[in-house]
């Protein structure tokens, strides 16, 4: 509170004095922010700290004694720093390693012959010094004596430490840093052409009199049904070396940046579109009276009322698309080829050599993007104002043969290219044998005899996407209205908003890992929950947190804050706001943030994969290990199984808000 | 209010689904076993030990080796059963093995078991290199079915050839340790320098190259033999080769986990996964197993198999892994575009 103004003497400063409403609602929003700390923060930090501890040879901390040939010990112990140092054989950035480094320790004996009758004795100068013999391990300040054929076998482990060494190395190695710019233009290309689609469609199904509206709505949230790898699968069937279209890419490959790219357009169009028809939504028609009012051409309207009314949901989802790319995992791992992305250097480095440090380095890195992308975030929605008053008229879009027609078109070609990824994938997981037996069988459907947990794998899905649904839900909505519509506390709403930001950022591989880390110390009470379905719905809450959330603020933001104001003034606490006009007024929006948790618990498979235990399979996680193994057809035909559910889902939720909007919404027509 | 109820609900079912009362001795048993085997080898170990009750968790053996890892302070399996030898060495280093010599133990090659006595850890089957060859895409691109390693070197191959990553895949490792302890450093290099221009890209698991050559889409998967054993089963149009010069191979391995509460049925498995009765449920798909004299010949393996295996030195490739992934990674995991 110290305000030091040189010249004037100091005045009282005003604050309001705190409701009974206003306690209440900081409490909540700190229970929800500490439900985050939890889910997020420290499996975050327990990650970073990961990326930070250092692994070095530490010379001093090793002693050797050399016999004569008699096997008689008479020189004096010698430091393996001292043998260094004589012998001149590294410099202290030799000896940084990895976890599973090694050093031979005849390395410092160049005279050693594997034949001499020359015994070694070896031991650690301190207890936590490391050695192996053969395979075995050996620790602590014990003489270990070996003759010269056991010595041979003889390994220095590292020493651990903290640092920055790992991100040195990780710089300094052109085949991991590279990967960098190559995600960021596989992100960016990405982003450019899913929101110019997005847009053009959800301006069509909002603003146009197009016909099969409908259609068009359930088709552009199909790509969401199913999982990222899936489009990569139908690319291979479509432009791979037996590919039906192969001719098309005129000798390109579509294992690549091409391929990678047109999958990411598939499977993040329905997020774009979700956020982007939210902002289409809902418009105030007396800015359009007053733009024809005043002869603008419809391409100045559009330019000047529509842009900038949609420019929050635009950055939105730009950001939210950009960092679905960038930290997507499925999709390159499948159709990536040689292009190497962050995502997909997590996974080898953590899988194929199990070098932790050097996952949650490239984790780091790929967590910068998102950052930058949460500050341009918060820059714009400093300057969103809302968009419905208590005073708006709802816009109402006007028939228009010629135009309707064309965004009929455009909504039609979109719709062709999503059911035609679909399409193959189905076709592909009822062929017997392809290219060779075209014949149909329910072959690659025998889950049971594959990878991944078969059926059961399968319910275990259903079950999780449920809980998933309606704890999330909760949680989200709940969240999101207290962070947009309490008053003060400013710090602490921006704290919680970037919480709720910092989901999407967090590729969900590395979510998983710092899961592990963090639940599996048994120093944590909350260690139990590793291992069971619970650990798998919250992993998924906060991996998905932050588009619900995004969601669940863009209806909020349409609501003035004048029905606050009016609710206080008739001194009605703001739990029965929340209740009695809030959750009516966007019900829309929360039963899209149920479904959304739903399908992607469905579909979620990097978060997950480092989680599942022997009886919390998931149907997800069988797809990758089916196309991981090579089982392509029947991954496939689990992927369909997937969409084939979620559609479900989709259409039971399509009837429920029908039956609600005629409910709740009828204020929007009149 | 409205929050805490479902929260609490979820949380009172995971801890019901934890403590489901049972009277059997429940282990966990991570495992890289092919998932089509999994029923069966459980089934067949309850006909003789019907009170253990197994719960898998399969995995590819990357995913299962960084699992255990991870786990390492607060281990979550009893026992590891099928996994690659490799791994469990470098569990071993770890020491998160606990030692024990299964009864009849003896009669196992002493090559399957680890050195130390009591052993770490025991074999169970052998996995060998192989090449997968596509007969009808080969001749749709007029090639000849390679017969050594070297021959991959030869230009008509540009582009046909698919290989494991050895960063993403104990296979490609495999492959690219026995090219080295073969040939030779230098020379082992110099022919992954030749090869590398003939591969049309690297996937990141070991059965992918012979699945994608069995589907058509590569004539040539260099993937191993009991992979392409099965796609043959299954009606694909492969040829199996065994290149001259001498294969690669790993063992699927089974240890106990220090530090399990259920040691005596940790025990009785390892016991068990040493009998006869179990090397023949091995040799069911597999052509190597780790009793010498009980293997049966299996439908569509090579011949000349057993013969061509090197002898592969298991710790000279567990120390130096680790360089020899960065080396790899340096010469052809840098270069980021695609090739045909």
């Amino acid at each position: 509170m110290s305000e030091s103004v040189a010249t004037l003497p100091k005045g009282g400063r005003v604050r309001p004095k705190l409701g009974r409403d206003d306690v209440m609602m900081r409490l909540w929003m700190v229970v929800i922010a500490l439900y985050l700390v939890v889910t997020l923060a420290f499996p975050l930090y327990a990650m970073l700290s990961k990326s930070v501890s250092t692994f070095r040879f530490d010379l001093t901390w090793f002693e050797f004694q050399v016999s004569n040939e008699e096997g008689r010990f008479d020189a004096a112990p010698i430091l393996a720093s001292a043998l260094n140092a004589n012998l001149g054989l590294y410099v202290e950035a030799d000896l940084v390693t990895g976890s599973d480094g090694r050093l031979a320790a005849t390395e410092f004996f160049p005279e050693f012959s594997f034949r001499s009758p020359v015994m070694y004795r070896i031991r650690g100068t301190v207890d936590d010094a490391t050695f192996l013999v053969g395979s075995t391990r050996h620790q602590g300040q014990e003489w270990v004596e070996l003759d010269s054929n056991t010595f041979r076998r003889v390994q220095l482990r590292p020493a651990t430490s903290t640092g920055l060494d790992n991100f040195r190395t990780y710089f300094a190695t052109p085949a991991l840093s590279n990967s960098i710019t190559n995600s960021l233009v596989i992100a960016t290309l990405s982003t450019i052409v899913t929101i110019v689609l997005a847009f053009a469609y959800a301006y069509a199904l909002n603003r146009s009199c197009a016909r099969f509206k409908g259609f068009f709505r359930l088709v552009a949230m199909a790509p969401i049904l199913v999982p990222s790898l899936l489009p990569g699968i139908a690319l291979v069937y479509l432009f791979g070396n037996q590919g039906m279209l192969k001719s098309l890419l005129m000798g390109e490959s579509i294992y690549g940046p091409i391929g990678i790219v047109i999958g990411a357009v598939f499977f993040t169009f329905p997020h774009a579109f979700l956020i982007l028809s939210t902002a289409l939504a809902i418009s105030d028609a007396r800015l359009y009276e007053a733009a024809a009012a005043l002869r603008a051409s419809p391409w100045k309207t559009f330019w000047t009322v529509t842009i900038p009314g949609a420019r929050y949901g635009l950055i939105s989802a730009a950001f939210v698309v950009f960092n679905l790319v960038i930290t997507d995992f499925g999709l390159p791992k499948v159709i990536g080829g040689q292009y190497n992305v962050l995502a997909v250097d997590i996974y080898k480095q953590v899988i194929g050599q199990q070098n932790f440090e050097m996952g949650a380095v490239v984790s780091v890195v790929l967590v910068i993007p998102a950052l930058l992308a949460f500050a341009v975030d918060r820059f714009v929605q400093r300057r969103q104002v809302a968009q419905l008053t208590a005073r708006s008229v709802p816009f109402q879009p006007k028939p228009d043969r010629a135009r309707d027609r064309a965004w009929f078109t455009c909504c039609t070609v979109i719709a062709v290219f999503i059911l035609g990824i679909l399409g193959v994938c189905q076709f592909a997981a009822l062929v017997k044998f392809w290219p060779y037996d075209l014949s149909l069988s329910l072959n690659n459907y025998r889950f049971d005899l594959m990878d991944g947990g078969g059926w059961a794998s399968y319910y275990n899905s259903i079950k999780m996407g449920l809980i998933t649904a309606a704890v999330g839900t909760v949680i989200i909505f709940f969240g999101a209205f207290l962070v947009e519509k309490s008053n003060g506390f400013t710090t602490g709403r921006n704290i919680f908003q970037m919480f709720a930001m910092l989901p999407m950022a967090i590729p969900g591989m590395v979510l998983g890992l710092a899961y592990i880390f963090f639940f599996n110390d048994p120093a944590n009470p909350l260690h139990v929950l590793y291992g069971t379905m619970a650990i798998l719905v919250i992993c998924t809450i906060t991996h998905f947190y932050t588009v619900s959330h995004l969601t669940a603020v863009t209806a909020l933001k349409q609501m003035d804050r004048e029905f606050e104001a009016v609710s206080a003034s008739l001194k009605q606490p703001a739990m029965k706001l929340f209740s009695r006009v809030t959750v009516p007024v966007c019900l829309p929006a929360i039963l899209d943030i149920s479904i959304y948790l739903f399908v992607n618990a469905m579909t979620t498979v990097s978060a997950v994969v480092f989680l599942y235990s022997p009886k919390t399979s998931l149907a997800s996680v069988a797809v990758l290990n089916m196309d991981d193994a090579g089982d392509i057809a029947p991954a496939a035909a689990m992927g369909m199984m997937i969409f084939y559910t979620n559609a479900a889902a989709r259409i039971i939720h399509l009837a429920l808000s029908r039956g609600v909007m005629k409910r709740t919404q009828a204020w929007r027509f009149r | 209010m409205l929050r805490k109820v479902p929260l609490a609900i979820s949380v009172a079912a995971a801890a019901l689904i934890g403590t489901a009362a049972n009277a059997q001795t429940e282990l966990t048993v991570y495992t890289a076993f092919e998932a089509e085997d999994l029923k069966r080898y459980a089934d067949t170990f309850n006909e003789d030990h019907p009170d253990i009750t197994i719960n898998w968790v399969r995995d590819s053996t990357g995913i299962v080796t960084a699992k255990l890892l991870a786990e390492k302070n607060n281990p979550q399996a009893d026992v590891v059963w099928g996994l690659a030898a490799t791994s469990l060495l470098l569990l071993k280093s770890e020491g998160m093995l606990e030692p024990y010599a299964p009864v009849g133990v003896e009669a196992l090659d002493p090559k399957f078991v680890d050195n130390d006595d009591p052993p770490a850890w025991v074999g169970q089957d052998a996995w060998v290199a192989s090449i997968c060859f596509n007969t009808v895409e080969g001749e749709k691109y007029g090639l000849t079915a390679p017969g050594s390693w070297k021959d991959l070197l030869d230009p008509m191959y540009a582009g046909h050839v698919i290989m494991p990553n050895p960063n993403s895949s104990g296979t490609g490792f495999l492959d690219v340790s026995s090219w080295l302890q073969m040939f030779g450093e230098e020379e082992g290099w110099a022919f992954m320098d030749g090869l590398h221009e003939n591969i049309a890209r690297y996937t990141h698991s070991g059965s992918k190259p012979c699945k994608l050559a069995a589907a058509g889409k590569i004539p040539i998967g260099v993937s191993f033999a009991f992979r392409g054993a099965k796609s043959k089963a299954a009606g694909a149009p492969l040829e199996i080769i065994v290149p001259s010069e001498g294969v690669g191979w790993d063992m699927e391995a089974g240890g106990i986990i220090a530090g399990t509460a259920n040691l005596e049925a940790a025990q009785t498995l390892l016991d068990w996964a040493v009998t006869r009765k179990a090397m023949e449920m091995y040799n069911v798909g597999y052509a190597v197993i780790a009793m010498p004299g009980v293997a049966k010949p299996v439908e569509h393996f090579p011949e000349g198999l057993l013969d061509a295996m090197i002898d592969n030195d298991f710790e000279w490739a567990a120390n130096n892994r680790a360089a020899i992934l960065a080396e790899w990674q340096s010469r052809y995991d840098g270069k980021s575009e695609p090739k045909s």
